[in-house]
């Protein structure tokens, strides 16, 4: 199959890797603003002018989950570095929104750009002279060189397998598609509709089940984002202060996903834990007379998992409910605090604000019950996955940019069949998932499918 | 005694054709139709268009090659069309790039019926002669000599020699030097191409027994008829032409005691004893290689296919051998229906010489040779259609040099000829090279339904498409923009009638009012019944028109889709590389890629990236490097 590489959008994150105040994920191409536009709540960047700079939202269409608050510069060709359309996103240091915003961009028709591709598109647009072409030659090899030495690295022989083994699935199929197309008098099974429909459920399951390993792996190397909320003075201040005490920080004080906020990292049990807004936190618990909940809802926002802290002294209030009821779409943790007063909340009261969670029971100021929250802690980060460490294969935006691909392409397998579109139509989508996967390993080789149709049926005259 | 043949002038023409097969065909009736004086030349004129294999024509992939050569103003179409026994539309279960028609041809018709056009193009001369040698001055062809000593002078040559190159027919223990059927070989020709500097290889190919219709027993098969509804190859033979009274085919399989008795005699296949040693094709195998290769398979299928209405001659279509003769007879008969039936032929393979395709540029000239032009069988591929398809565009770029014109190709994009053409000039082959619809990224573009749209222009362009045929297409050609647009403007409102519409189509009712361009994509729902709720217009009733715009709409982002991805190849075709690079001047180029270039040298950086070997970085090297030499003409 072709590769044609030259002309599409490509994406990068073009400020050097680590926790700088700001970060740049940069697209240059011809639909760089148009992919950009549809991650982008803010002005319509198709209409903006060209060299002008918008505030606004990284928010992801299908799961309506804001990333990032950013600000995007729009360059419109011909007058940029590379005199392709480049669209700059400036968002928030830290890895894990970048990552995200980079593979969301990857996930929307943007490819992972090529090492020094920037720079080539530049020169080969007119953009540098002549003096540094020879440069720019030099860039792409040798960069190219030692990128394929990492990527090499990076790619798991277990997921190279998986993944082997996954094409191998599909091409059965493709295969068998193709010989009904061309040798329809041969008595070789039709593959049907239901047939291909089962295979591509199938596959999307088995992706889903590696973009979920990815996120664990991430969650592995980025931390937990975890968001301590509650009304003022239940003691979160306290259950921080536990949590960050002697050689438990990993990380202080660095500058965080929200610009006034700090976020910390811990370790509990071997769970990374990136903690969210613990300014917040202290401040919230000294001033007894700011408003817990709107700041809760901000922090509760972006995270993986919320510990819910009730004072368990006092009834339920009108706020405790609201967090409650807030809360209970996500992994969350509810602490029944100061177990020392005369308890006023049961935990079977907890029901009725349709609780299904059991709550822990716990004296943060007294060390009781912490250590029932560091083990829950790690049974809802590790419940459910089997050999986790094992598991953890996809690691990298560009495995995760191409799965993501990929399972877009099973999507339009399954909306073909549901419109009754004629398989070899299908097929055309089907083949797209099955080149996307073997970029993810190199496989992809010419006449791969031919070589391997004339070996697997007996056809001619 | 053997005397020396004395060579003489003969006549000068601006167009030789060597082989009247159906690239020669092709390739000469082109030249001369584009007013270039043209000679053909063939070994022996009763094999004019001779099928020395299969008697059909057509089939996926292969009948779209058919159309398209239609649409350039070739003859393939109109031949087949005139001397069918039997005609089907394969695939109509599947969507529309796929389908395909095939034909089974009345094999001496054909021949004659091909022969008669070619005697009456005013153009054309067509004369009996073996080509033993070109005439090449300072690396250009200037004429060819035959071997009765005949020297013809043109401005340049088209090759179509096939199998008869050092052609060897191999049955059993017996192998004799032949061309096709028994035919004279040709034998100089293949020995001054080496001393020109061509590098050849040996391909093998072979075709099964022909057995005598009245000793068939067709009860015990099961019989093909053709189509009741017509369709024909070219785009102007009308359906009113349709053949009623057509021929069947029969099917019948292959048994345990066939496959035992070749298991019991593979040391006298040639195929395995060593006989042999050109490569044959995957997809063509031998009964033999099938039995070996797929030892599981309980029994292979067969069809029985007549050779023409005069002769009692049937075709044992996928039982091609090279078994001795002996053997041939008792697997025959071991055959449910073929229990009695009499040999006519026996099966044979024969090894033939190729010219490596790698040595050729996209205009099917030789790089090793200036104004040299091969097509057919002899670049290494197989099948009538395939050369065909090479023969019309060869043919075109003869005439074109004769006139000193540019040449004229094809993309990958633009037809499946252009993907044939471009797979055997990047990658050579390693067997005969066969079409198939998943050679083409764009099948859904290259449609057999529309060849006419996507060449017809060019054939006119060419002068190979008359002034009549070309307004009837523009005709059609607009009609087909109308009533698509129309669809695309007609709002159809969610009325009673539509909505019981809806409901017998199994489909959920309208909300709102729907634009009939949309409402045709909904499962099950045709362009008639769609035209039906909107009303139709003076629509002429051209068939061809409402299946177009039933296509085009209903398809529209499957179409988009491989539009965009054209649109890209398009820009990437767009970057030639200048004809006499360097590559040794590039620095970083890694080792294999400098030296696929090299032997290729690709004229575009598109065809650069298909390059096996050729990596995404070396790409982006080339492309820097000719850019540097761009920006220094300029500087």
């Amino acid at each position: 199959m072709l590769s044609v590489t030259e002309y599409d959008t490509i994406a990068a994150i073009s400020t050097p890797p680590g926790e700088g105040a700001i970060s740049i994920v940069r697209m240059s191409g011809e639909n760089a603003i148009s992919i950009a536009h549809q991650v982008f709540q803010g002005q319509d960047l198709t209409k903006v002018a060209s060299h002008t700079i918008h505030y606004g939202h990284i928010v992801d269409p299908q799961t309506k989950q804001t990333l990032d608050e950013v600000m995007v510069s729009v360059m419109r060709t011909p007058k940029t570095f590379t005199r392709e359309d480049i669209v700059e996103i400036n968002c928030h240091g830290g890895i894990v929104p970048t990552n995200k915003i980079l593979q969301l961009l990857l996930a929307h028709g943007a490819r992972m750009a090529e090492p020094g591709e920037f720079t080539k598109r530049a020169f080969l647009n007119g953009r540098i002279d002549l003096t540094q072409a020879e440069s720019v030659m030099d860039l792409i090899r040798a960069k190219t060189d030692r990128s394929m030495q990492v990527a090499l690295n990076q790619l798991d022989g277990n997921l190279q397998h998986l993944i082997h083994h996954l094409r191998q699935d599909i091409s059965d199929v493709l295969v068998q598609v193709e010989v009904n197309i061309d040798y329809p008098e041969y008595d070789e099974d039709e593959v049907t509709a239901k047939l291909l429909m089962e295979k591509a459920l199938e596959v999307k399951t088995r992706i889903q089940q590696l973009l979920a390993t990815a996120q664990q792996g991430k969650i592995l190397r980025d931390g937990l984002a975890t968001a301590i909320i509650g009304r003022p003075n239940v003691g979160k201040s306290s259950l921080l202060n536990y949590l960050l005490q002697e050689d438990k920080a990993i990380v202080t004080d660095v500058a965080g996903t929200t610009r006034d906020v700090l976020e910390e990292y811990v370790n509990v049990q071997g769970v990374p834990l990136k903690l969210i807004d613990t300014a917040g936190i202290h401040e919230t618990d000294d001033k007894v007379e700011k408003i817990g909940v709107e700041r809760s809802k901000k922090a509760l926002a972006g995270a993986d998992l919320i510990i819910l802290v009730l004072d368990a002294s006092e009834p339920l209030t009108i706020e405790d409910k609201e967090l409650l009821e807030m809360t209970s779409k996500q992994k969350r943790i509810i602490i029944l605090n100061k177990s020392d007063l005369p308890q006023q909340i049961k935990p079977e009261q907890l029901v009725a604000s349709d609780v299904i969670e059991d709550p822990i029971v716990a004296s943060v100021k007294d060390n009781q019950g912490i250590a029932a929250v560091e083990q829950e802690i790690k049974t809802l980060f590790f419940g459910g996955i089997e050999n986790r460490q094992q598991d953890v294969l996809v690691s990298n935006n560009r495995q995760i940019g191409l799965l993501e691909q990929a399972e877009t392409a099973l999507d339009s397998v399954v909306a073909g069949l549901n419109n009754n579109m004629p398989i070899d139509l299908v097929q055309i989508d089907m083949t797209t998932c099955w080149e996307k996967l073997g970029e993810i390993t190199g496989e992809n080789a010419p006449d791969q499918l031919i070589t391997q149709l004339f070996s697997q049926f007996c056809l001619g005259k | 005694m053997n005397l020396e043949v004395k060579q003489y002038d003969s006549h000068e023409y601006d167009v030789i054709v060597v082989g009247a097969g159906h690239a020669g065909c092709e390739a000469a009736l082109a030249a001369a139709r584009m007013g270039q004086k043209t000679l053909l030349l063939t070994i022996n004129l009763d094999m004019v268009a001779f099928m020395p294999c299969n008697p059909s024509v057509g089939g996926p992939a292969k009948g779209i090659v058919v159309r398209e050569v239609d649409a350039l103003g070739g003859q393939m179409a109109k031949n087949i069309d005139a001397t069918y026994i039997q005609m089907r539309m394969l695939n109509t279960s599947k969507g529309p790039a796929v389908r395909a028609l095939r034909a089974q041809a009345d094999k001496n018709d054909y021949h004659l019926v091909m022969k008669d056009v070619i005697e009456n193009e005013p153009m054309l001369t067509l004369r009996q002669g073996l080509v033993n040698e070109l005439i090449v001055e300072d690396g250009i062809c200037q004429g060819v000599i035959t071997a009765t000593g005949a020297r013809y002078l043109a401005k340049s040559v088209v090759l179509t020699a096939g199998t008869s190159s050092r052609g060897k027919i191999i049955i059993g223990e017996l192998t004799y030097s032949s061309g096709p059927n028994n035919s004279l070989p040709s034998i100089k020709l293949s020995e001054n191409l080496e001393t020109l500097g061509f590098k050849l290889r040996r391909f093998k190919t072979g075709t099964p027994p022909r057995v005598d219709g009245n000793t068939i027993d067709y009860a015990k098969t099961e019989e093909q008829p053709g189509d009741k509804t017509p369709n024909h190859f070219s785009y102007e033979t009308p359906d009113t032409a349709y053949l009623k009274d057509q021929l069947s085919c029969w099917m019948t399989y292959t048994n345990e005691t066939t496959h035992q008795i070749i298991r019991d005699n593979l040391d006298r296949a040639p195929m395995f004893s060593g006989i042999i040693e050109g490569v044959g094709p995957r997809y063509c195998p031998s009964i033999e290689d099938k039995v070996v290769r797929f030892a599981d398979k309980p029994r292979h299928q067969l069809f029985l296919e007549p050779e023409g209405r005069k002769t009692e001659e049937y075709y044992v279509g996928d039982f091609s051998t090279s078994m001795p003769e002996e053997i041939q007879l008792k697997m025959l008969h071991s055959v449910t229906g073929l229990e009695h039936a009499e040999l006519m032929r026996p099966g044979y393979a024969i090894e033939y010489d190729i010219i490596e395709p790698w040595q050729l540029k996209h205009s099917l000239e030789t790089k090793v040779v200036k104004n040299l032009f091969t097509a057919g069988q002899m670049n290494g591929t197989s099948g009538y259609e395939e050369a065909a398809g090479q023969g019309i565009i060869a043919g075109i770029n003869a005439a074109l040099r004769a006139a000193n014109k540019a040449a004229f190709t094809l993309g990958r994009a633009e037809a499946y000829i252009g993907v044939m053409i471009d797979d055997l000039v990047t990658k050579g082959t390693n067997e005969p090279y066969r079409l198939l619809t998943s050679r083409a990224e764009y099948r859904l573009i290259l449609r057999h339904d529309n060849a006419d749209l996507r060449l017809t222009e060019k054939g006119y362009q060419l002068g190979l498409i008359s002034e009549d045929r070309y307004q009837n297409f523009l005709i059609k050609k607009q009609a087909v923009d109308a009533e698509t647009k129309r669809l695309q403007e007609i709002r159809i409102k969610p009325t009673e009638k539509v909505q019981a519409f809806m409901m017998a189509h199994h489909n959920s009712p309208l909300k709102d009012g729907i634009l009939a361009s949309d409402l045709i994509k909904r499962p099950g729902i045709s362009y008639d019944e769609i035209a039906d709720l909107v009303g139709a217009e003076d629509l002429q009733a051209d068939r061809y028109v409402k299946e177009q715009v039933e296509i085009q709409l209903k398809y529209a982002g499957y179409i988009d889709k491989e539009r965009s991805k054209v649109a890209h190849l398009k820009r990437l075709e767009a970057k030639r590389i200048p004809e006499r690079i360097d590559y040794a001047a590039i620095n970083g180029l890694a080792t294999e890629a400098r030296q696929k270039l090299t032997k290729i040298q690709p004229e575009t950086i598109a065809q650069a990236s298909r390059i096996s070997g050729v990596n995404p970085a070396d790409v982006a090297i080339l492309s820097v490097y000719i850019e540097q030499g761009r920006i220094a003409k300029i500087g």
